[in-house]
């Protein structure tokens, strides 16, 4: 049987925008007389109010592969999943699924407080589409997996919610299913865990199931999946090679066709003088995604108003628990190379500021960045805190022999040396 | 390897797309998720029993007491006649498929908001929510009626004509009449169920219903006591049929003719096949409404 596993044909997903309701009943009964009226055209009439999550969406996996999904929010990633696990259905197009197929878009799917460890086991293990003999056989690999041998016969209401969140991995790892639909959310938890899902996934992937990936954190995906199609829009762009699709997306992302959390437009400060912008600029053009070998540069504006006051810009660079990472005033003393206006007396008018983050130092993840304008070094005359943000994406670069966590706030590639003391004598 | 292929060759393929069919109904799949059926029943079973004070005494004590209720009001101050039953025999009889009828609406009438979280998750048929909790609440069935077969026993050894009220033949039909009130329980919360997932404020209807449903229902009063000429008005009702057949199984005076059962089974059945269709309407894409 040559047939592909998933092979999807032109799917699409319509959403009615606007409250469902009284206004919706009236909608129904429209419906109702265009329908006997002119028959089969009634549902297929695009309204103002329409919204098409996904289009014309067309792609096919063979058995045994891991595919990854690439997209934004909003991008139809999260209605794709649903379509295919048959949460909902499709407004046009079809799809077919040769195999057993589990969708994992919860950890503890099912799971209930009140009944023990056991019986959720059981319990979610059915509801994912599993049958009870099945689950028998693999309980006990369940448990040890889940490291929750001696709890098993508790209420999981009375679990951490690491237990809980292991032991609902646990039970979708050892699905018996062909075909594994993946959400990210999956591995959530400490970084610990979230490793043990991602090698659970691996091994998964080797003993020749397919798996069909969603995740914003791309190195993940390129860690797992050879392939990847890419979203935008409801529309599947581009379909290859996960290096591919990644650099393609990173790259794609600044075309500022969107708001961005890259991009900062406002008033703050005093009458002395305020900033007016701020955003992240990378590898040429504003951008929400930045590769972690590529330098990034926060860039602020800001207004002189009063003019001989002594002014500079800094900038206070948070990672995604709000730990500060790094702040950098442009002062003459804590900078490099020669900025004529840091710490100068400025005539009035409008300035802009150019903060470059090298490459290779930041890890990957999310961070923020505060953004500061002083008079004398020392008085603020305003802040605007998260200002801008951006993700570092790991691609890899810094990755040819070791593949698991980097460990630290910061990744910078580091000096080293070695000597031999004594050699052995052979 | 634990996979094996033998699997993929015996699953079904699935062909994902619109559906336009008002038959979506798929036994075979139903059949293939028997075992969730079953755990979902031994869920409802295990945990709500832990959660209350009074465990399973609780359905002990409701249909006593209600029971006390209104053989003081209806009985005694309204003074309703009981068709020479004694009233506590009557009410307590009376309510044995009623409450199973009303817990069964209670448990499914709002199937789509209650299972939001699930249905939002992972897919299986939809239809096993509200069956399984249909199933589950033959637990509370059998307690209360374990209840009325001890008061049966202490008024037929205490009453002088108490011999009169021993359980015959009749008896092994009662199964038949439970399952008439699980039928139109399940089919009015699917069809509550299915109403109330697009048009949201009608699931507060749902206690309404049920409290006038018990008053139109010859609980408190015999169908004998309705005019012959507007008893038919009463059997549209299937629940008619079911409390008074239950009465003539178990205590032998009611208003019984097979063609009136018949037609209260033909009116459940079709409620609950309507109420299955509709809810399948729903089901598809329900999840985008939430």
């Amino acid at each position: 049987m040559n047939l592909p596993i998933i092979e999807v044909n032109s799917i699409g997903k319509r959403y009615r925008l606007g409250q469902w309701g009284a206004r919706s009943l009236r909608e129904e009964l429209e419906n109702l007389s265009s329908r006997v009226f002119r028959k089969k055209q009634a549902n297929h009439t695009d309204r103002a109010s329409d919204f098409w999550a996904l289009r014309d969406v067309s792609f096919s996996v063979n058995e045994g592969e891991v595919l990854g999904i690439v997209g934004k929010n909003g991008a139809g990633k999260s209605t794709l999943l649903k379509l295919l696990s048959r949460i909902t259905e499709p407004t046009e197009g079809e799809a077919w699924l040769r195999g057993r197929v589990s969708s994992l878009l919860e950890v503890g799917t099912g799971f209930h407080p009140e009944l023990t460890g056991r019986d959720n086991v059981f319990l979610s293990g059915t509801i994912l589409g599993m049958t009870r003999q099945e689950i028998r056989q693999r309980f006990d690999d369940i448990v040890g997996f889940a490291g929750i041998t001696q709890h098993i016969d508790t209420p999981v209401k009375r679990y951490s919610s690491g237990m809980y969140v292991r032991l609902g991995f646990a039970v979708a790892a050892h699905l018996s299913s062909q075909v594994l639909l993946v959400d990210e959310v999956l591995a959530v938890g400490d970084v610990v865990y979230r490793k043990q899902c991602i090698e659970k996934m691996k091994a998964l992937a080797k003993e020749g199931r397919t798996i069909f990936f969603v995740s914003h954190q791309l190195d993940v995906l390129s860690n797992l999946c050879p392939r990847s199609i890419r979203l935008h829009q409801g529309r599947l762009i581009q379909d290859g090679d996960t290096a591919d699709v990644i650099r393609d997306y990173l790259k794609a992302d600044g075309d500022g066709s969107q708001p961005s959390t890259a991009r900062w437009t406002g008033q703050a400060g005093d009458g002395t003088a305020q900033i007016e912008a701020a955003s992240v600029r990378s590898d040429g053009h504003v951008t929400e995604h930045v590769n972690i070998d590529a330098p990034v540069e926060i860039i602020i504006r800001y207004r002189c108003l009063k003019g001989g006051s002594r002014l500079n810009a800094s900038v206070i660079v948070n990672n995604s628990l709000g730990a500060h990472i790094l702040s950098s005033p442009n002062l003459p003393s804590a900078t490099t190379g020669e900025d004529r206006w840091g710490y100068a007396e400025h005539p009035e008018g409008l300035y802009e500021s150019r903060m470059t983050i090298p490459a290779n130092f930041l890890n990957d993840g999310l961070y923020s960045c505060d953004i500061c304008l002083s008079t004398d070094a020392s008085h603020s005359n305003g802040v605007v805190e998260s200002a801008i943000s951006f993700t570092v994406h790991d691609t890899g670069s810094m990755r040819k022999e070791f593949q698991h966590t980097w460990w630290g706030m910061i990744r910078p590639r580091m000096h080293w040396e070695t000597e031999v003391i004594k050699e052995a004598k052979p | 390897m634990a996979i094996m292929q033998t699997d993929s060759s015996s699953f079904p393929e699935i062909h994902i797309r619109r559906k336009t069919g008002l038959f979506s109904f798929d036994l075979k799949e139903l059949i293939r998720y028997r075992d969730l059926i079953v755990l979902l029943i031994y869920r409802d079973f295990s945990s709500r029993y832990k959660q209350t004070i009074l465990g399973p005494g609780w359905f002990v004590l409701q249909p006593l007491l209600t029971t006390l209720v209104f053989t003081v009001i209806f009985g005694k101050l309204a003074a309703l006649p009981t068709d020479g039953i004694p009233p506590v025999l009557f009410y307590l009889c009376g309510m044995l498929g009623w409450n199973y009828h009303a817990t069964v609406l209670q448990a499914t009438g709002n199937s789509f908001q209650s299972n939001a979280d699930l249905f939002g998750k992972v897919y299986f048929p939809r239809i096993i929510a509200p069956f399984s909790a249909s199933v589950s609440q033959l637990i509370g069935w059998a307690i209360q009626f374990v209840t009325f077969l001890v008061v049966l026993g202490v008024c037929a050894f205490m009453l002088p004509e108490g011999n009169a009220l021993l359980p015959s033949w009749r008896s092994l039909l009662l199964p038949i009449f439970v399952l008439q009130a699980g039928m139109t329980g399940l089919g009015t919360g699917l069809w509550l169920s299915a109403l109330s997932a697009k048009y949201r404020d009608l699931q507060h209807l749902q206690s309404f219903i049920i409290q006038l449903w018990l008053y139109v229902t010859p609980i408190v009063y015999p169908l004998s006591m309705i005019p012959e000429r507007l008893q038919w008005i009463a059997l549209i009702n299937p629940m008619t049929t079911v409390v008074e057949s239950t009465r003539w199984s178990m205590l032998g005076s009611a208003t019984f003719s097979l063609s009136t059962s018949l037609i209260g089974m033909g009116i459940s059945t079709l409620l609950l096949i309507s109420g299955v269709l509709l809810f399948g309407k729903v089901e598809r894409n329900f999840v985008d409404t939430v």
